[in-house]
């Protein structure tokens, strides 16, 4: 009888557990991966073109459309890029609304990978309870910037609006009567600041609860454990970063090693891993939602005892405050000036870099003291842990493929940009 | 030894299991949280970036001038203008275009505008039955602001 040679399998672009738009060509040998090449692309929206098109603050929406389940994350990037540049100081109470919602993002960003891995992995009731913690958060974004998702919220110098001094509430219908209404706004009652305050309150809870399902579910180690090991070394070479770096047990953190922000105030821990495999990095990731609410909490109290202003008084950068650019005529001419041609950055390039939840996500931007960008290269930490896919792949089983794709947590707007 | 054998008792027993259960179980008896859609809705902010609309003065002039910051401001380029000196000497526009399929609802026009005219409102159910009705002109946006004025007048004092 002849003898089947290895044989070639088209895993998605349109497959669910793909993540979106990944072609991966595998090579298989029976269940086993010889190779795995994934083919990228479909999802290229020319973001960085784009940007050199555009006024700087133009295309703060865009890198919201990048990671898009790390909003808020990719805008500090580039918005701290540009303050990079401009060589300006934001005020702290902005630092602090920044921090905050960087690890709303990280935790939102963590949940919902949490959530859709255990369901790659057969496990649907963590990405039910997950998304319940989400709505939270997402409500918290809307309140703030007036959208779920794209929040378009950080501007150079500051952020744009402050904290809302009242929180949205349920409001009366044919399902819910009165008491239950009360039950339901129970924690709206207050400010945003408040709201937050009570999810990080009920917050460590519910990761005891993620945890009860799968920390020690047999299942979930079998599929995980000694799945995709990456050992330091390697992770290095190939240029891993965030929770893949961590999960292999290198202590890296660009929130720690060189802070920005507000981070070197905080108090926080950086878990690492022993092992490097997928079962690591999970806890890896659930120790950083810990971390994340910790420092959501301090921030909290700080912003509830220092107002202050949230963007720069500089004219030339953020736009001036609306009732005095209703009265006076020199605000009216920076206000047209700054949403016309916006504003000319001094020659010069930088590459500034932040804790993504995914890992190093960085701006290179190169100004030609023009008002828009000469060049803008996007550094997706997506797209080095997605070269690594055949290298963790090789010599596993199909099923296991799954896992190696959930553990390395790809978006395909980074990656694809 | 008793580390083996407590081992060999939590696998047999399925203990990991259960504690699992347990999390599901009692679940069971909690109030859904599920929200019934069209009858009940969640909260919406008054920051809430949807369908755009354009607004009146009280005395039913309307507030658009024609200085196209928002058609300069729009990242993408969803907005069109034409404008014309009315006989009275004033600026208006003849033409004001929003294609909702290019608008990323990103609120610079909003955030732009020197004397509020265009808002976006609170309405995020809207579809179209023809593709063409992706362009909303000046008369549909106009109406949306006679229509939803009461309210986004509420939403101005709430957003601070």
């Amino acid at each position: 009888m002849k003898e089947f040679k290895n044989f070639t399998m088209n895993f998605g672009p349109q497959h669910p557990a793909a993540h979106g738009v990944l072609r991966l060509v595998l090579q298989m040998d029976g269940e086993v991966i010889k190779d795995a090449d994934p083919h990228i692309g479909l999802l290229h929206r020319a973001t960085e073109k784009l940007a050199e098109s555009k006024p700087y603050n133009q295309s703060i929406g865009y890198m919201d459309r990048l990671d898009y389940v790390s909003m808020m994350c990719n805008e500090h990037a580039y918005v701290l890029a540009i303050e990079k540049l401009l060589n300006i100081d934001i005020p702290d109470r902005a630092k602090y609304i920044r921090v905050m919602f960087d690890e709303i993002t990280r935790i939102l960003n963590h949940l919902l990978w949490l959530g859709a891995h255990a369901l790659d992995i057969g496990a649907m009731s963590v990405f039910l309870y997950s998304f319940r913690e989400r709505e939270d958060l997402m409500d918290s974004y809307e309140a703030v910037s007036g959208t779920r998702m794209h929040a378009t919220y950080y501007r150079p110098g500051g952020v744009f609006r402050d904290l809302p001094e009242s929180m949205p509430k349920y409001e009366k219908s044919i399902i819910k009567n009165k008491d239950e209404l009360k039950d339901l706004n129970y924690n709206r009652e207050g400010t945003l600041l408040d709201f937050l305050e009570d999810f990080v309150s009920r917050f460590p809870e519910c990761i005891n609860e993620y945890e009860n399902l799968l920390t020690d579910n047999r299942i979930w180690k079998q599929r995980t454990v000694g799945i995709g090991v990456v050992n330091p070394e390697r992770a290095l070479e190939l240029g891993f970063t965030g929770p893949m770096l961590r999960g292999s047990g290198i202590p890296w953190d660009l929130r720690k090693k060189q802070p920005y922000e507000v981070y070197n105030k905080l108090k926080f821990d950086i878990p690492i891993g022993k092992t490097g495999d997928s079962y690591d990095r999970y806890l890896v990731r659930i120790e950083e939602l810990r971390q994340s609410n910790k420092i959501i909490k301090q921030c909290i109290d700080w912003l509830k005892n220092n107002p202050g202003p949230i963007m720069i008084n500089d004219a030339k950068v953020a736009t001036p405050n609306r009732e005095n650019m209703k009265e006076d005529m020199e605000s009216l001419i920076h206000h047209f000036k700054i949403f016309t041609e916006g504003y000319c950055i001094p020659e010069g390039e930088t590459y500034t870099a932040i804790e993504a939840p995914k890992g190093e996500f960085g701006i290179y931007l190169i100004s030609d003291g023009a008002n828009k960008p000469y060049r803008l290269k996007i550094r997706a930490p997506g797209f080095p842990h997605l070269s690594a896919l055949n290298e963790m792949c090789k010599n596993h089983m199909l099923s296991d493929v799954v896992t190696i794709i959930g553990t390395q947590d790809i978006v395909f707007g980074e990656i694809d940009r | 030894m008793i580390n083996k054998i407590s081992t060999i008792f939590k696998s047999l027993f399925l203990l990991e299991i259960l504690k699992g259960l347990s999390v599901t179980g009692k679940k069971l008896f909690k109030k859904p949280i599920t929200v019934q859609y069209p009858d009940e809705k969640t909260p919406q902010s008054a920051r809430f970036r949807g369908l755009h609309a354009l607004r009146r003065y009280p005395n039913g002039e309307e507030r658009c001038i024609g200085c196209k910051l928002c058609e300069a401001v729009c990242p993408a380029l969803a907005i069109s203008i034409d404008t014309e000196m009315r006989t009275d000497g004033t600026r208006r526009t003849t033409k004001y275009d929003i294609d909702l399929f290019k608008c990323v609802y990103c609120g610079f026009c909003e955030e732009a505008c020197p004397v509020d005219a265009i808002v976006e409102t609170k309405i995020f159910e809207f579809h179209f039955e023809n593709r063409n009705e992706k362009i909303v002109n000046k008369f549909d946006l106009l109406k949306i602001g006679d229509i939803y004025e009461q309210e986004e007048l509420k939403d101005r004092k709430n957003l601070g």
